[in-house]
């Protein structure tokens, strides 16, 4: 056998190298930003230096042809040097104001959306979906691109009262995360498991030990060791599923979209919040999902209306009350909104506050 | 190299609008690469059966457990070219900066041994080269291995991390969030690249309380940068602001939002002295006053007049541990477990991967298979958790005290002696 080259065990590279040279020189020593303009960022540091932003919507899954577009406009444009951040936007970074707007133009006219800075509604946070993932109930880029087509005016202007994160996520293990308005898969039945495939695929007390109802034990199906499901019990979690396969949880039809908002990161005003599920049942309808879009823009649109500036989603509906956030936004309190995991009791009304 | 393009009906309704079209992206790549042509393929049968047709397996680079995400497809027979579809997690540079030639050489590696797809980033942080076959995975990676770049995190072991722009491009950042993370994650290596913990370990670093890389919702070991000083301002950026924005916008969005009331207005001859208070006049009249001793580095005031207010310079961080994500309990957030620490010097940011190190190792002996670090916490109680990484407990771990009296005290009077010794020592 050849010779296996060892891996050079580097871990993180030192970031240093690939700053802008003036975030270099002014790195730690900022002073304060301004917003010239929707999509572009004004940074000031202590001793004068200025540099601007320029930021522009990207679809994350990038083939390599859109990158060195992307690089060129950054050769030609901005001066070599851009970032990429959480929610897969891109920052190009120049030292001086005249570059901004042939750098707005550029990328308008190469397709990329220039926005996403201030009261704007932001890419949404994604996951893989059905273009890698091995568990994904839905597709997540195609989805994403969709929303963001019928979201595209909010991403470029900053007329939000304040600014709105979106997440999407394709299981209900929710690695999109946390979001002003979360969009998750969420199932209605049961595994369909092939029995067939049990034994071999599937370590079966691992398997077990994964329901969080302890609705799953062992059993013997046809003779052969396999595993079954309390069907009465099950939440539909599908936590089992990617332990072992063979226990089918993606359902075409009966795999659904909740809805969820309210969810916050920052600790600004408020501490962080977990999001709020506010609607289900809905149907997972590729390519361009119009039931969520609806959904998401009836939100947005109360949220836009309604809200103060400086409200994000969560502070809006603490001032005016979940009654009137179903009323506002013609979604229907259904019983399952009513918690009972563990620790919900503290997400009851324990007073007699109410809004008449 | 020309294999025909499937029938994807579906996939062509996604290259309308004015959002930048991955199906469009993919389509180009596959003109010249047949495995996307496949790809499509596949992508398509998904969007018409609504079934996604990927399988794990086992795939990795020589000398490494993991970070390679093995993706073999389940209807190979009909889209052959693309049976083998891994994903290579590289850790970018924190902060996610880069100049055009590494991007450059990234496709460059990229078109030679995978599929042209790139992802900047996935939800981890890392970047996701997509597409490659068993057999490239090997070259692909040493030549990104050459270049400087090491291979993120999968599996039950200490994962890629992300931290904020911070200290490159933000006023609000209150530590070197860069060399935080680089320091603490390559501490760890070992535990990133031969995955043997209990379940999987998040770090992340925000540069101040916004937050930004969403830690306390999502990290195991969240770093936010704070400061124990008094609120700087600027007269001049002040007055700017209130010239600007005038009386309703100073009352309605930023002194009546502070959550503990910290910030008032009031008229500048009537500002209050005292060691703890910071005061800036917005106009001739009156001046906004920031008790320090009660505002809780929420950040609200301060993003709203940026610059007017401003953090202070006695800067640390706090540390929150045992976020995540649903499964299996629901979701958690992080539990503040330290207060302050500094973090200037090499020994605080020693100090800061020794706590990183002590925790990791109580996680590894303490949490049951698949259970991460927030439900081990929840499972054992957050004093034992304390007790085994050497932490002393503070009131700021917890919203309020106990509310029921089930709990064994006999050691009441003991705590208690040892509580005034340590206030005795520190006085
Ligand atoms: S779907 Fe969830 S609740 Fe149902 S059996 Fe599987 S793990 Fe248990
Ligand atoms: S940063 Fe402090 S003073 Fe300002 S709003 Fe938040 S808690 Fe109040």
């Amino acid at each position: 056998m050849a010779e296996m080259r060892q891996p050079i065990e580097s871990g993180v590279p030192d970031h240093v190298q690939y700053l802008h040279p003036l975030m270099k020189k002014n790195y730690g020593n900022w002073k304060y930003h301004d917003r010239p303009r929707p999509g572009v960022l004004h940074h000031v540091a202590h001793n004068g230096d200025q540099i601007w932003t320029v930021k522009a919507g990207t679809q994350r899954q990038m083939d390599l042809y859109t990158i060195r577009k992307l690089c060129d406009i950054a050769d030609k444009f901005a001066e070599g040097h851009v970032r990429f951040t959480t929610r897969s936007n891109i920052e190009y970074m120049v030292s001086d104001e005249k570059k901004v707007a042939p750098l707005v133009a550029e990328l308008t006219n190469s397709g990329f959306p220039v926005g996403g800075t201030g009261n704007s509604v932001s890419m949404i946070a994604h996951t893989q979906g059905w273009l890698h993932c091995d568990i994904p109930g839905t597709d997540a880029s195609g989805a994403v691109k969709a929303l963001m087509d019928e979201l595209h005016h909010e991403f470029i202007n900053e007329e939000m009262p304040h600014r709105v994160k979106i997440t999407t996520s394709c299981c209900e293990i929710n690695c999109g995360g946390q979001g002003d308005i979360a969009i998750v898969i969420q199932h209605t039945k049961p595994p369909k498991i092939n029995h067939d495939l049990v034994a071999n695929a599937c370590e079966r007390p691992t398997v077990v030990a994964r329901c969080p109802v302890a609705a799953i034990r062992p059993a013997l199906v046809n003779g052969k060791p396999s595993l079954e499901v309390d069907e009465k019990k099950c939440i539909c979690c599908g936590a089992c599923y990617p332990p072992c396969p063979p226990m089918q949880i993606n359902d075409p039809e009966h795999s659904k979209f909740a809805i969820w908002v309210g969810g916050k990161n920052a600790n600004a005003r408020g501490k962080p919040t977990f999001h709020k599920m506010v609607a289900a049942g809905i149907p997972n309808n590729p390519p361009r999902w119009p039931e969520v879009a609806e959904v998401v823009k009836k939100i947005l649109h109360a949220y836009k209306e309604d809200a103060h500036p400086w409200e994000r989603t969560s502070d809006w509906i603490d001032r005016i009350g979940w009654p009137r956030f179903f009323e506002k936004t013609g979604l229907p309190f259904v019983k399952y909104m009513i918690d009972d995991w563990r620790g919900s009791r503290a997400s009851l009304n324990a007073s007699a506050h109410v809004r008449f | 190299m020309a294999k025909k393009m499937h029938e994807t009906p579906n996939l062509d309704q996604l290259e309308s609008g004015p959002w930048p079209s991955f199906v469009t992206g993919l389509k180009r790549l596959a003109q010249d690469n047949d495995m996307m042509v496949d790809l499509l393929g596949q992508l398509e049968h998904s969007y018409q059966t609504r079934k996604g047709y990927w399988k794990g397996g086992t795939v990795g680079v020589f000398g490494y457990g993991g970070g390679v995400i093995p993706r073999f497809s389940e209807v190979a027979s009909m889209f052959p070219e693309s049976s083998e579809f891994h994903t290579l997690r590289i850790m970018p540079p924190a902060g996610m900066h880069y100049n055009t030639d590494i991007l450059r050489k990234f496709c460059d590696i990229w078109e030679r041994h995978g599929s042209g797809l790139i992802a900047f980033h996935g939800q981890s942080g890392d970047i996701m080269f997509q597409g490659i076959s068993s057999d490239n995975v090997q070259p692909a990676f040493d030549e990104l291995n050459e270049l400087g770049f090491d291979m993120g995190g999968a599996g039950p072991a200490v994962r890629t991390s992300m931290s904020c722009v911070g200290a490159a491009r933000c006023e609000q950042s209150c530590y070197d969030e860069g060399k935080a993370l680089r320091m603490v994650v390559n501490n760890f290596l070992d535990d990133m690249h031969r995955p043997a913990l209990p379940y999987k370990f998040k770090f992340k670093f925000s540069g101040c309380p916004n937050d930004c890389v969403n830690s306390i919702q999502r990290a195991d070991m969240a770093v936010i940068g704070t400061w124990r000083d008094n609120m700087r301002v600027d007269e001049g950026l002040a007055r700017k602001w209130y010239a600007k924005h005038g009386m309703d916008d100073l009352v309605n969005n930023v002194i009546s939002r502070c959550p503990t009331k910290a910030i008032t207005l009031k008229e500048s001859a009537k500002v209050a002295k005292g060691e703890r208070i910071s005061a800036v006049a917005v106009s001739d009249t009156h001046s906004v006053e920031v008790d320090n001793s009660n505002c809780v580095r929420c950040m609200h005031c301060i993003n709203v007049m940026t610059g007017a207010l401003a953090t202070g310079t006695d800067k640390g961080v706090s540390v929150l541990v045992g976020g995540k994500r649903t499964l299996k309990i629901g979701d958690l957030m992080g539990t503040m477990v330290v207060p302050f620490m500094k973090l200037e010097t090499e020994e605080d940011f020693e100090a800061l991967v020794e706590l990183a190190g002590n925790m990791i190792d109580f996680f590894a002996e303490n949490a049951l298979e698949h259970e991460r670090t927030g439900e081990m916490i929840e499972r054992i109680g957050l004093v034992n958790f304390l007790e085994g990484i050497g932490l002393d407990i503070d009131p700021n771990m917890v919203n309020y005290p106990r509310t029921n009296p089930y709990v064994r005290m006999d050691g009441w009077d003991e705590e208690v002696a040892k509580i005034k010794q340590k206030q005795a020592s520190a006085a």
